[in-house]
């Protein structure tokens, strides 16, 4: 699914456009298809609220590394792994503060 | 801004960097089930908007609009970094559509039909994501 979505992203031009689906649900529909069956809608559910957190650091990130490319003209590997901390610190940051502290 | 669909640049892409992606996004799949399984889904729900495929995505937009432009005796160094910048920027929009995504999920699969909530969540994230690079694209 991760990749059927990678190659959906291929296929279309402009640029900007084939990037949206750089953030397609791709690995959430995988991962919630299989909860779903094994876990249960409750278990899927807890996942999905924490998924939010994880969506709001995939934004940050992705802006940070397109400025990176851009402004800084950073080679796309090296932007985009350099900047992997990010996606852990606000992820994890916004769970702590939205998620763990209400648990 | 017209929307194209091309297979020119899927026939560019080498099957090593289509296995790159599928084995990436195989992994990261596997991966935000274990720590699920380990930590619990509080913790695990995070991994699922974890940007898998995005150093490898961005790295093959740079490398094919690169090599694009050296085909026409161009240097194209610049355009591959400005291409992956551009791809990116699609990707944070995206991404907001992955918070409605998640949202729809978190707030209806307990009181609903599971599959016609992944499926409903599933336009609306395309739906929200491509409504924001519509109005992007009339505003600059």
């Amino acid at each position: 699914m991760v990749s059927a979505f990678a190659a959906l992203g291929d296929l279309f031009k402009p640029k900007s456009f084939a990037g949206l689906f750089g953030a397609a649900p791709s690995v959430a529909l995988a991962s919630l298809a299989l909860v779903l069956g094994k876990e249960g809608r409750s278990y899927a559910a807890i996942e999905a609220r924490s998924m939010v957190a994880g969506a709001v650091a995939l934004f940050v990130y992705a802006s940070w590394v397109s400025w990176l490319m851009m402004r800084r003209k950073l080679p796309a590997l090296r932007a985009t792994l350099l900047s992997i901390p990010l996606w852990f610190a606000t992820a994890f940051g916004l769970w702590y503060v939205w998620l763990g502290r209400a648990r | 801004m017209i929307i194209k669909v091309t297979t020119a640049s899927l026939r560019q892409i080498k099957w090593h960097e289509f296995a790159s992606r599928f084995l990436l996004g195989g992994a990261i799949t596997a991966i935000a089930g274990l720590i699920a399984k380990k930590f619990g889904p509080e913790l695990g729900g995070l991994f699922l908007a974890y940007p898998a495929i995005f150093p490898c995505s961005a790295t093959l937009v740079e490398k094919h609009e690169r090599q694009k432009k050296e085909r026409l005796g161009l240097h194209g160094v610049v355009r591959g970094k400005n291409a992956a910048s551009v791809d990116s920027a699609g990707a944070a929009m995206g991404s907001i559509g992955l918070m409605i995504f998640a949202v729809l999920v978190w707030r209806l699969i307990e009181g609903h039909n599971s599959w016609t909530v992944l499926g409903g969540a599933g336009v609306s994230w395309f739906a929200v994501s491509f409504l924001l690079w519509r109005i992007r694209k009339i505003v600059r």
